[in-house]
């Protein structure tokens, strides 16, 4: 029995391991026709599901990129055509750019919107607040991170994106309101890993701080910042990475279109937008630009939290 | 100077906690102004076909609850591993990898699900869903059981392997039983983030119109459905989007209460 | 002459019916060492954290009585229970130093923790600030052993280098008084001499209040010794006093370690 116990518990944590494994194998599997079509320029062409002529190099053609591609239902035909005409000499082009840009910048903007209020509330929480309140405010704070992200697209589009729209002008789906709303969701999960950091800070230190005659300023910047940096620093980077693979919150607000954006007010799409858009209906080479899409996000993603756990967050294992 | 300094910096972190409990504020407000004026009892009655919300909460929960049934105790053996029998090199592997996937795109789980349980059989089907939930859920239960078995004091494990007890006897009836709280609490947790979950449904079970408990079939789902509502032009469909949002919330909240309020009790 | 006057003092903790101090009256004499001891619990800790007013860090707390605090300028007593404002609070605490039980270095470099203090209080002139750091330093009996490596992190010192280093900051703000909460009972014994040695060297400018539960200690170092029980004073005198020829039973039980 003792064994067989201990051989499932094993089997099972082996698990974690063959599904990251698998992932990896498998969106490798799915993306390598894209991957063998258009190699590493992927990430760096910005045209998405464009016919061009086989002959010419595809370096030379399509610079009138600007009429691109909006991602909904029409598309069904268009590969429908693609499909007839396939030996008209003509072949189509995906490129990553333009959703890899809009998932960096949608990540950064929502970074920069919910960093400082997310100081500001760990702050409060963990030195400011009296223990009731600081308890009532956290629990809302978690209330808030426990929210399904679809709800934060319903309630973005409908409600916050117009009220961006009139003050900053511009769209309402753009990539700055899919930005701040994406902060939005972000918000309460930095806060409370940055308070639970700001927290490990011994209170004797805070008091040898005060007992010099400090502010509550001066304690924050000068002992439980220094103190507690590596894991607030740590709690930045682990937000940037889920933020980084959100969907639906920025589903509803991006625009989903296949644009660079020329300003901060412009529609554009981010990768787990074009999954979440565009895979219904794509077939063949699209759907393997999709998971080349999936893995390029995947591999980010692994890398912003690995970066953050280990370097930053290392916890006891023992 | 250095008061004014600090009043400033009172009064920017005091800010900083009203606008997160406003944002927190405007969606319930909002959700509650749209859902309640949208809710209506036919709406638990009549399917989606039929402009009613039936068969898409009750799929959601088949969904959840079954994801929850593969997740709970495969994640709970996997973090006993981890934390009673895995030695060193191993089990820390695990336990950081398990780490980074709790935090992992949600919409990739879909797509990975989706290129050997979809693509293969044609098309959506209830499965497909069920697993990518349970792949969410995993690495979450994992985590939790871990942090809560290291809560358990080791004299407890030696007391029990003292009388005579095999190991695994000591696990299941001692240490677990001593951490069942907070183990329940993480489950409660897990389970209301996975039960409001969108992106890893959208192309394993995606949703269904009708009725349906059938497996091997595109699975009735809320979230879905919401999404799906949403992005329609008629106001009628935008409205039952609200309804189904406000119904979605106020299931997820009361799990992740519950779960709350299983620990608070305990302290 | 006392330094600090402590008159009916009683306090009670947030959300605690019962006080935690009863009518506690005391002196702190000026440019003496004057040690609390007593029993685990019996209040020494929170009647030292008093002086400072550490205790409003945690909101709720009561207190009763009055401490008066001589101003050595003007003379005169002020009521440090009557503080309110946070300008008040801090130059309260600029009087009023402390040393806590385990050492508390700051995240940051040697010369940084001890200009800390002065830093604050506004003092920005480079040649000042490291003219008082190295004398308290040197009043600490650390500079020989940090001289040359200032700029370096405070958490690379011993455990016993840690807590002079802690001394030579509060030292440099040249407080009137400094409150030492069982500075040694982290260290080993060799770093407990210097420590205590070190109390003794700095009376000469500074008036000292001590809790220890370390009773040699309190009668090796200290010149006026209060016993506490139970959150009542029941006994002050010379030092030589209470341990040789203590008036109460309660005290001559707790010296003869027949409790506590």
């Amino acid at each position: 029995m003792e064994k067989l116990f201990q051989k499932i518990s094993l089997s099972s944590a082996t698990l974690v391991l063959v599904l990251l494994l698998g992932i990896f194998t498998t969106l490798f599997i799915s993306a390598k026709p894209a991957v063998e079509a258009f190699g590493l320029q992927f990430i760096t062409d910005q045209r998405w599901n464009q016919e061009i002529p086989l002959i010419e190099s595809s370096d030379t053609v399509i610079e009138d990129s600007d009429d691109a591609i909006i991602a909904d239902e029409d598309d069904e035909d268009m590969i429908l055509d693609e499909d007839d005409e396939e030996d008209a000499a003509t072949k189509t082009v995906f490129g990553g750019l333009v959703p890899i840009i809009g998932t960096l910048l949608s990540t950064l903007i929502a970074l920069l919107f919910a960093m400082p209020i997310a100081m500001g509330i760990a702050v409060f929480l963990a030195e400011i607040a009296s223990k009731n309140i600081s308890k009532f405010v956290g629990m809302a704070i978690e209330l808030l991170a426990a929210i399904p992200s679809i709800i934060f697209g319903m309630w973005g589009l409908y409600y916050f994106a117009p009220l961006i729209a009139d003050t900053f002008g511009g769209y309402q789906v753009s990539l700055l309101t899919a930005g701040l709303v994406l902060g939005v969701m972000i918000l309460p999960f930095m806060a409370a890993v940055t308070r639970d950091s700001m927290n490990t800070t011994p209170d004797v230190l805070k008091e040898s701080a005060y007992a010099l005659g400090a502010t509550k300023f001066e304690v924050v910047k000068d002992i439980i910042f220094p103190y507690s940096k590596t894991g607030i620093i740590g709690s930045i980077i682990l937000a940037l990475g889920r933020a980084l693979g959100e969907t639906m919150a920025v589903a509803f607000l991006i625009g989903a279109v296949y644009s660079l954006p020329d300003k901060i007010t412009d529609p554009t799409i981010s990768i787990p937008v074009a999954m979440a858009v565009n895979f219904g209906e794509a077939s063949g080479l699209g759907e393997s630009a999709l998971f080349y899409l999936g893995l390029i996000l995947f591999v980010m993603s692994f890398a912003v939290i690995s970066f953050a756990k280990f370097y930053f967050l290392k916890r006891g294992n023992a | 100077m250095r008061l004014q300094i600090n009043k400033l910096f009172l009064a920017l972190s005091i800010l900083s906690a009203l606008i997160g409990l406003g944002f927190l504020g405007w969606i319930l407000v909002t959700l509650f102004i749209k859902g309640v004026s949208s809710l209506h009892f036919t709406l638990f009655l009549n399917d989606l076909v039929d402009g009613g919300l039936r068969n898409l909460i009750v799929g959601q929960l088949v969904l959840a609850l079954l994801a929850a049934l593969i997740g709970i105790p495969l994640g709970m053996i996997a973090g006993i591993y981890i934390r009673e029998y895995g030695h060193g090199k191993y089990a820390n592997l695990i336990r950081d990898l398990s780490d980074i996937m709790v935090s992992a795109p949600s919409i990739v789980i879909g797509a990975f699900v989706y290129s050997f349980a979809v693509a293969p059989f044609g098309g959506a089907n209830g499965f497909a869903g069920i697993i990518a939930l349970s792949i969410m859920m995993i690495p979450i239960i994992i985590n939790t059981t871990d942090s809560m078995l290291s809560l358990v004091p080791k004299e407890l494990r030696e007391a029990g392997m003292a009388l005579g007890a095999s190991k695994y006897r000591v696990i299941l009836d001692v240490v677990i039983k001593a951490a069942k709280v907070g183990i329940m609490t993480g489950v409660l947790l897990a389970f209301a983030r996975i039960a409001g979950e969108t992106a890893p449904l959208l192309f394993t079970s995606e949703t269904s119109n009708y009725f349906n408990l059938d497996l091997t079939e595109s699975f009735p789902s809320l979230t879905v459905s919401i999404y799906n509502l949403a992005n329609e032009p008629e106001k009628s469909s935008r409205d039952l989007a609200w309804a189904a949002s406000f119904i979605l919330t106020v299931m997820v909240l009361l799990i992740n209460l519950a779960g709350r309020y299983l620990t608070r009790n305990k302290k | 002459m006392p330094v600090m006057k402590i008159k009916n003092f009683s306090f009670t903790y947030a959300g605690v019916e019962a006080p935690s101090l009863k009518n506690i009256t005391l002196p702190i004499e000026k440019n003496q060492i004057t040690a609390l001891i007593g029993p685990s619990g019996c209040g020494k800790s929170t009647l030292l954290r008093s002086m400072n007013r550490i205790h409003d860090l945690y909101p709720g707390n009561k207190y009763d009585g009055k401490i008066n605090l001589l101003d050595l300028e003007t003379g005169k007593y002020n009521n440090i229970l009557a503080i309110k404002k946070e300008n008040e609070f801090i130059q309260l605490r600029q009087q009023v130093g402390m040393i806590f039980q385990k050492p508390t270095p700051f995240p940051m470099s040697i010369f940084d923790n001890v200009a800390y203090g002065l830093k604050i209080a506004g003092i920005k002139n480079k040649t000042e600030l490291s003219d008082r750091v190295e004398a308290s330093l040197k009043g600490s009996a650390l500079w020989k052993e940090v001289h040359d490596r200032l700029g370096k992190s405070a958490m690379g010192l011993s455990g016993g280098q840690q807590q002079r280093l802690c001394i030579a900051r509060a030292v440099a703000v040249k407080p009137e008084v400094l409150l030492f909460d069982e500075p040694t009972s982290a260290l080993d014994p060799i770093s407990t001499g210097a420590i205590e040695e070190l109390i003794v060297e700095l009376k000469k400018d500074v008036s000292i209040a001590i809790v220890t539960h370390n009773m040699q200690q309190a009668s090796r170092i200290s010149d006026y010794t209060a016993f506490m029980y139970l959150g009542d004073l029941i006994e002050y005198d010379k030092t030589e006093n209470i341990f040789l020829n203590p008036k109460e039973k309660r005290t001559e039980d707790y010296i003869t370690g027949r409790f506590g």
